[in-house]
């Protein structure tokens, strides 16, 4: 009698992926509380430097400054002892193996100058075939780097708060802070869920009882969400709630902070100048 | 599904978080009146549990599995303002901290998946819903199709965006800056996988959980279920009596067939071809196209192959076509019938014992 769920089974995958999930924000917490550079700075400065790096990386229309934005990126990442092989199970290889896979197609789909017949299949590989190659992927890589940079640099309650800069309602930013400590709440409890089944379970299952058992998993997780939603609101209202949102802006500037700030601001002009 | 920075220009991404801004804020009034003090803790559990959904590996037909992402189960339990707003809180909360779709692109994924998605899922649901019982199949079926043209829409919105890239943004040399693929690409590249793998994917969740709701907590389905919804199913002889009405009344029109003349065009027998008037009217329907005198070898030989016993519902033994046509439509029908009553028995879920 085999498994009710071999190895590759949905049940491990979702386990794997559920677990995945925890452990990168358990380790992006670690990681924010480190005293690297950019740990060390305001949450606005860095959420508005990074984000205005990403957008100077996707205006850009040249290949060696999308380049020069990620050799930035990786100096920060180092700067803010973030390692490398981090960024690269995190952020690289998931990006190359997916943007790869997109992006190889278009050497040859893309109309233009011929530059290589691959031997054999008669593909033609273009100049503007390699180029558009390029950008996408680098961007993609490059963003993926600034983004993962600001998750690990930064704890998610400061990111949240830090939104309000972009004149985000309080509401939403108070739902956003909520929402991302119930994930860690639900993940586990889906995962506790999924692991006691796998373990209680013998046998092997046919595709439709194994959907079955999927779905209920997910209207169980729906039920037990609004149970809970319920428990908040009546806990919410016993310290005194009544609908009105206030967060706690603990942010100060120091003089570190506005010179980084001046720094991403030169920084990220520079490469839109050079950029466009 | 989720599109990650780079594959969109800046400009495209700035239209969308512009298409998507009046949504959210038309929802957030909405949500707000309708929950007042609950919305914060409603919706902030309702992202995460979107968020969560997310991750779930389902089983599909097939061996293979696939991801959802909940539109269609959102829309059909929360409503659709409700559900774009926490479906894009999700979708936010992933690209900030999992890097799974990108940070300029939010607008972008939200306006596709959150706000399109939602909007086309609870559509689809209350129209085919109607006014079914809480506890009906017809709302299990209805849930899942919400679900599955939710995402397609979704992907052909995706599609859309990435295919326009090549038109608008290209550097000196002509290589395109962001997505290099045309729509002649890009659409049949997305719609591939979302009607097939994620679309079913959707569909099951979908119709799979509300099933689930139904047995174990239908009150969670009345919020979009409407006002003439009863949560109890009705009995079931009660239920389907409008059904079978309609379909006796069909039986019995079904005569009006013979008022028609000449043959459907296209359903030409082999021994039509060798009939000048049949002849002058395939000319006449084929933009004067005249059709061969004899007929194509091949029809000739596969229509030898079976022959019908009630052929052109008219058997031949039976004088009255009128009585023919109602004689065939009552096999026709009987035969589906039992072919559903079959069907139903092989595979319907039984019932537990009390």
């Amino acid at each position: 009698m085999k498994l009710l769920d071999g190895h590759g089974g949905f049940l491990e995958r979702t386990i794997e992926g559920m677990h995945a999930g925890l452990e990168r924000a358990v380790a992006a917490e670690h990681s924010a509380a480190g005293g690297g550079l950019l740990q060390r700075l305001d949450a606005r400065v860095k959420v508005v430097g990074l984000l205005s790096l990403i957008l100077a990386a996707a205006l850009a229309t040249r290949l060696w400054v999308i380049a020069a934005v990620f050799a930035l990126a990786v100096v920060l990442a180092v700067l803010s002892r973030v390692p490398l092989r981090v960024l690269a199970a995190r952020a690289w290889i998931g990006a190359l193996a997916f943007t790869g896979a997109i992006a190889v197609p278009a050497l040859f789909l893309t109309p233009g100058v011929a530059l290589y017949r691959l031997p054999g299949l008669h593909w033609t590989v273009t100049a503007q075939g390699l180029t558009t190659a390029s950008y996408l992927l680098l961007r993609v890589i490059t963003a993926a780097t600034l983004a993962l940079l600001l998750e690990f640099t930064t704890p998610w309650v400061q990111v949240l708060k830090a939104l309000r800069v972009f004149r985000i309602p309080v509401v939403f930013v108070a739902i956003l802070g909520m929402a991302s400590r119930y994930i860690l709440l639900l993940l586990e409890t889906a995962h506790e869920m999924f692991e006691s089944r796998k373990s209680r379970s013998v046998g092997a299952l046919e595709g439709a009882e194994r959907r079955r058992m999927a779905v209920g998993s997910a209207g169980v997780l729906l039920s037990r969400t609004f149970q809970l939603s319920g428990d908040v609101y009546l806990a919410m209202q016993a310290r005194g709630f009544r609908g009105e949102v206030h967060l706690l802006d603990d942010f100060a500037m120091k003089r570190l902070d506005w010179l980084a700030l001046a720094g991403f601001a030169a920084l990220a002009a520079a490469a839109v100048w050079a950029g466009r | 599904m989720h599109i990650p920075d780079g594959y969109l220009s800046p400009a495209t991404c700035a239209v969308l978080y512009t298409g998507a801004a009046p949504f959210w804020y038309v929802a957030l009034r909405r949500v707000r009146k309708a929950l007042h003090t609950r919305l914060v803790p409603l919706i902030s559990l309702f992202a995460a549990f979107s968020f969560v959904i997310m991750m779930f590996n389902l089983p599909l037909p097939g061996g293979t599995t696939g991801h959802a992402v909940g539109i269609g189960l959102a829309a059909v339990v929360l409503g659709p303002w409700a559900a774009m707003l926490a479906v894009s809180i999700a979708i936010v909360i992933q690209a900030l901290f999992f890097g799974d779709g990108g940070i300029t692109a939010i607008g972008a994924n939200c306006f596709n998946m959150a706000i399109a998605g939602a909007l086309v899922a609870y559509a689809v649901y209350r129209i085919l819903a109607g006014r079914a019982a809480i506890g009906s199949a017809r709302r299990v079926m209805a849930a899942g199709l919400a679900g599955y043209v939710a995402i397609n829409v979704s992907a052909l919105l995706a599609a859309i965006e990435f295919g326009i890239q090549p038109l608008l943004y290209r550097d000196a040399t002509g290589a395109p800056l962001y997505c290099p693929y045309p729509l002649s690409v890009a659409i049949p590249a997305m719609m591939l996988g979302h009607l097939t793998i994620a679309g079913f994917a959707e569909l099951t969740v979908s119709a799979g959980v509300v099933a689930f709701l139904q047995r174990s907590d239908p009150s969670l389905l009345k919020t979009t279920a409407g006002r003439g919804a009863a949560l109890a199913e009705p009995a079931a002889g009660r239920a389907m009596r409008p059904l079978w009405a309609g379909l006796g009344a069909l039986l019995l029109l079904t005569p009006l067939g013979i008022l028609a003349t000449g043959s459907a065009w296209g359903e030409w027998m082999a021994r039509d071809f060798s009939n000048p008037a049949v002849q002058h009217e395939i000319a006449a329907t084929s933009f004067q196209q005249a059709a061969p005198l004899r007929a194509p070898e091949g029809l000739a030989r596969l229509s030898q192959i079976w022959t019908a016993p009630f052929a052109r519902y008219a058997p031949p033994y039976i004088r009255s076509a009128a009585f023919g046509y109602l004689l065939s439509a009552m096999f026709g029908a009987g035969l589906i019938v039992l072919a559903c009553l079959t069907v139903g028995r092989l595979f319907g879920r039984k019932e537990p014992a009390t």
